[in-house]
């Protein structure tokens, strides 16, 4: 158990070592990175609780306790994807109105009048 | 096309993506057949030459500045058609797979009935069609699912032969489906206590290109509008949903 429980500490200190490279080179957004920070240290101190881990394990009802830790690892990261799924959405519908924006008044500033004539001149 | 423009005025709006080969054919066929009516292309960024050949053949193009799809392609073509000011848009392909001649047919369906949505059907009074088996088996299941939901059958649930009138427009131009729209339209026209109408038309085979659409793509359409119909009733209000 405790070499496993190392392995997920070790894996978890690897993410928010990344995310903060991420940070620092601008890769990545400050508020982005919050949730994968906070999901990275949740998972860092559960493996080093041992007690809290125990404790969690049996109020899931999970005899195991590295099976309580790998489901709620993959609960964490769900929330966190779930998270950026929101978020991706709402930029791709941003997105889109932009485009059509930007095609729109491209298309109204082509056909001014002023336009055509400028066109016309040889 | 920018100035305001008449009273009960109409406009032919079609989403174009990489139809260089047919789209000067089918630009040509409306104006012979509906001489003096707007026809604006909108380019869903095409990496041919559609954009220019609309153009040369006489059409207003509205160039998208990337790939958005065909919703959000035509919604771009609604939002604009509502804020210069147009009356009814009737919507075609840029396949050449419908034909012009039905245009008038549709009009006159949008301003006789007052229904804000006419669909050309291509199931009606033994309409030609060449659908594949596997295309007819799913509008017929699309036609069974819809029959409770919109409180009347629609015949051809899928087709893009499309007219809509001001007031459909209005909501367009703010709400549409950006994936598959045709099915998730018809409910969006629901929520709203819209009525819609269809008239028989044909349909013919395409001037140019290939269809995009595999049996995988198929199942992706299947579960995509059904999970839009579903978002989409869940958006009814009780009051709406009861009539």
């Amino acid at each position: 158990m405790d070499k496993l429980l190392n392995v997920t500490a070790a894996l978890s200190i690897v993410l928010i070592v990344a995310v903060l490279f991420s940070l620092r080179r601008a890769h990545i957004r400050v508020e982005y990175s919050v949730s994968w920070l906070a999901a990275g240290l949740a998972v860092f101190v559960l493996t080093r609780w041992e007690s809290a881990l125990i404790f969690l394990a049996q109020a899931s009802g999970i005899t195991y306790p590295p099976a309580a830790l790998l489901a709620i690892t993959m609960a964490v990261f769900l929330i966190v994807l779930y998270r950026m799924s929101m978020i991706i959405s709402t930029l791709k519908d941003n997105n889109i109105a932009l485009a059509q924006k930007v095609a729109i008044l491209e298309f109204r500033m082509q056909s001014r009048p002023e336009n055509s004539e400028a066109e016309a001149r040889p | 096309m920018t100035k305001s423009v008449a009273p009960g005025s109409v406009m032919i709006l079609i989403p174009a993506l990489n139809e260089a080969q047919a789209i000067a054919q089918v630009i040509a066929e409306i104006r012979s057949t509906v001489p003096g009516t707007p026809i604006l292309v909108v380019d869903d960024c095409s990496l041919d030459s559609t954009a220019t050949a609309a153009r040369t053949a006489g059409a207003d193009v509205l160039s998208l500045p990337h790939h958005l799809g065909l919703g959000g392609c035509l919604q771009a073509g609604y939002r604009l058609a509502f804020e210069l000011g147009y009356e009814y848009v009737v919507r075609m392909d840029g396949d050449g797979q419908m034909d012009p001649k039905f245009v008038p047919l549709i009009l006159d369906k949008l301003r006789e009935s007052g229904c804000q949505m006419v669909i050309g059907s291509r199931y009606m009074n033994g309409g030609i069609h060449y659908s594949s088996l596997l295309r007819q088996y799913g509008i017929r299941f699309f036609r069974l699912m819809l029959r409770p939901i919109l409180g009347k059958p629609v015949k051809d649930p899928t087709s893009g032969f499309v007219g809509v009138n001001r007031e459909a427009l209005e909501v367009f131009s703010r709400s549409f489906p950006l994936e598959y729209p045709e099915i998730e339209t018809l409910v969006v026209l629901k929520r709203r206590a819209f009525r819609f109408e269809e008239v028989p038309c044909r349909m013919r085979t395409r001037r140019a290109g290939v269809s995009t659409i595999t049996p995988l793509k198929s199942i992706y359409y299947i579960v995509h509008v059904l999970l839009g119909v579903l978002v989409n009733i869940l958006k009814f209000e009780r009051s709406k949903w009861r009539m």
